[in-house]
């Protein structure tokens, strides 16, 4: 608690403790013979101790021309109450309303620092060694190029290479994995990972303002800055809301005893015409203490901040409150294949024909392709993973569009597509299965031929199954992918709809297409790695954008970023904004039923200040618990 | 040229009066309040100077909810 809040607990204390007697004496329960001027001076010191902030902000508010605000509504209506004199009413009804500020203000605090914690990966400091100590200084201060050291239990203040150690790394905090990774000498790390067991020097490669984790704070302080459609209804409702109140207990206040008094219909209800006005009155004032909207207003704001900060926590990445809404109602979800449903990385998957040992055959390709950049060669340098001697290849030519041709110890070697078999009169088996097909030739025979293809990520197949499951209708891949590739994933993952061979234009179109489609309420999502598909991310109604971390296009260009590249958390990231959106809608309906059947009742004459009072501060209360609620998504 | 604002202030309502008190302001193109964050982010007119329409902003701000204050 604040010094604010702890000041209004102790005020709020001491009224109840003088209010309690003080109750029971103007209900007559306790006999004191008191004369009724006593009381109410007695009862004038309960209420200015808790709510002579109230009363203050309310004069304020007259003087500034704002007076429509909460504090002139419950000034209006308690000092209405007393002078009527309901005094034991009026003083509750602050009592309790301060009650209710106290909580929210607490619930409002402690929620936005629980969800501050949880998105906290800034780096307090950064260790630079100075004549062979450490010194910590602000990391902002560190220059690109500088050697930092991270020891264990530490967060990795900047990006950088390690240059010295090795070391497991907690990334939960950048990607919601928490496995921990390996990492050694040579790879890079990210600011915002924790070091769990050995000392690290690090070489940093960006400036703080730059660092991974600087640009993640940044996007999930900003986001919800970006208001949904539930928050600006909710704010303009709160705008007209009040007002409409207002003059309603105005009109409440005057019309009916006035009608009353002209027609005589009822007037023998009350004993005198003093009375009448005073029932009406009183009725009036009751409503003004509904007319506080404040229930709904934090409600609302909270959830989404709570969902937004549940989801950062499982490395999913809501650039807007709008998102979360627009997310809830994704129906169609497009996939780029590569890099989203497939890993991207092409591995050595079959080796078939051979005469030699596959391990043998291996070694061959990967040393004539051993001087070679080419994708290809690094995935066969990667599937022989043995140290590979440069000084046993000699005469490489490498021929463009066929392949290699060079002497491994001596040996004549070949390796390259069905062309190049052709070129040196090999004669091979052509292959069944999808993927690029390596043909190699030894010493003028043919030595069989290596399948390179891209690996499906292992949780596609469910991503998919549950994407269905969580309501979406159509789920299309796009890739400019060959067709025969193409149609084996989508079988292998379970997507019935494809569009193969597509330039990167295309994708644009297609989505444009199946943006026509979607009818009503229908949103569509693009899911995409990244790269080269930001056009297409910002086409969608959602672009999401995974394993992004590091790519800044896709960053900007994307509405959701999934930190890690597991596609489950795509019906994840659906689930969650599904049940945000149903707390939201819960929140508004709850509160504003509650309201309104208050209002009803309180016009009737069948609810007096006690039911209004509970009713509001009560219905804040749930709502800014259920609000809360979105912070849980872990289980999701 | 966007600038982003501590700000304090209690309540939901209170923080949607001050967004459309900075909006109304001489030389703000546009402002958006985060309760939750409990930040204000400011954009300004071309031209304008950033200090002056701050204090003018803070000076709205307390007329609109006289409970909240703008770091500047």
């Amino acid at each position: 608690m604040n010094k604010k809040q702890k000041n209004l607990l102790i005020r709020i204390i001491i009224a109840a403790v003088f209010f309690v007697p003080l109750y029971l004496i103007s209900e007559g329960i306790i006999q004191t013979g008191f004369p009724k001027w006593l009381i109410l001076v007695l009862f004038l010191i309960p209420y200015l101790t808790v709510g002579y902030d109230i009363l203050r902000k309310a004069a304020l508010g007259i003087k500034n021309k704002q007076v429509f605000d909460e504090n002139f509504l419950m000034t209006i209506a308690t000092i209405g109450a007393i002078v009527l004199g309901e005094y034991g009413e009026g003083v509750a009804v602050m009592l309790l309303y301060q009650v209710g500020e106290l909580f929210q203000s607490y619930a409002v605090g402690k929620s936005r620092r629980n969800i501050t914690e949880l998105m906290d990966i800034r780096p307090d400091y950064a260790n630079i060694e100075v004549d062979g100590e450490l010194e910590q200084v602000d990391p902002e201060e560190v220059e690109v190029g500088s050697i930092i050291v991270v020891q264990p239990g530490e967060k990795v203040p900047l990006d950088g290479v390690i240059i010295e150690g090795k070391t497991a790394m907690n990334t939960s905090a950048l990607t919601g994995e928490s496995k921990p990774v390996d990492v050694e000498e040579g790879q890079t790390v990210l600011s915002g990972s924790i070091n769990m067991t050995g000392v690290l020097k690090i070489r940093t490669t960006t400036e703080f303002d730059e660092s991974t984790a600087s640009k993640i704070l940044d996007l999930v302080e900003n986001a919800s800055s970006r208001k949904s459609k539930s928050e600006n209804f909710i704010s303009k409702f709160a705008r007209v809301y009040t007002p409409i109140v207002v003059y309603c207990a105005l009109a409440l206040a005057i019309l009916p005893p006035l009608f009353v008094m002209i027609t005589k219909v009822g007037m023998g209800n009350y004993e005198t015409v003093g009375k009448l006005w005073m029932d009406w009155v009183l009725r009036a004032c009751t409503f003004l203490v509904i007319s506080c909207p404040c229930a709904v207003v934090i409600s609302v704001p909270l959830s989404f901040f709570a969902g937004i900060g549940g989801a950062s926590k499982q490395g999913i990445l809501v650039k807007g409150s709008n998102y979360l809404e627009t997310l809830s109602e994704v129906r169609v979800v497009a996939f780029d294949k590569t890099g989203t449903i497939t890993k991207g990385n092409f591995e050595v998957t079959a080796i078939h024909h051979s005469p030699l040992e596959e391990r043998t055959m291996l070694e061959y390709a990967a040393l004539a392709e051993c001087h070679s950049s080419h994708p290809i060669s690094l995935s066969l340098q990667q599937a022989y993973a043995g140290k590979l001697d440069q000084s046993r290849v000699t005469d490489v030519e490498e021929i463009s569009g066929h392949g290699i041709i060079a002497k491994v110890d001596g040996h004549d070697i070949a390796i390259g597509n069905e062309k190049m078999m052709t070129k040196v009169g090999v004669e091979f088996h052509p292959c069944s299965h999808v993927g690029t097909i390596i043909h190699m030739s030894l010493d003028g025979a043919y030595a069989g031929h290596i399948v390179i293809s891209d690996e499906l990520k292992p949780s596609s197949r469910e991503a998919i199954t549950a994407l269905k499951k969580a309501g979406v209708e159509k789920v299309v891949m796009l890739t400019g992918d060959a067709k025969s590739v193409t149609e084996k994933v989508a079988a292998e993952v379970g997507v019935s709809d494809y569009r193969a061979e597509l330039l990167p234009a295309d994708k644009v179109n297609v989505v444009e297409t199946l943006l026509a489609e979607c009818i009503g309420r229908k949103r569509l999502a693009f899911v995409g790695d990244g790269i080269n598909d930001a056009p297409v991310l910002s086409r969608a109604d959602i672009g999401i954008a995974m394993g992004a971390l590091g790519s800044d296009a896709a960053i900007e260009a994307a509405d959701i970023v999934l930190m890690d590249d597991d596609p489950i958390k795509i019906p994840k990231a659906i689930r969650i904004s599904r049940k945000c959106l149903g707390i939201v809608k819960q929140n508004i309906v709850f509160a504003l039923a509650v309201k309104v059947i208050c209002l009803v009742l309180a016009a009737l004459g069948l609810a007096n200040m006690w039911v209004a009072i509970i009713a509001d501060v009560g219905v804040m209360i749930l709502a800014v618990l259920n609000a809360i609620r979105c912070l849980f998504v872990s289980k999701l | 040229m966007k600038k982003t604002y501590k700000i304090d202030v209690d309540c939901a309502v209170c923080a949607d009066k001050m967004e459309q008190a900075a909006k109304k302001t001489e030389g703000v193109k546009d402002c958006v309040v985060n309760f939750m964050t409990l930040k204000m982010k400011v954009e300004f007119e071309d031209g304008a100077d950033m200090a002056a329409v701050m204090d003018r902003v803070r000076a709205n701000c307390k007329k609109a909810e006289a409970d909240c204050e703008v770091f500047i």
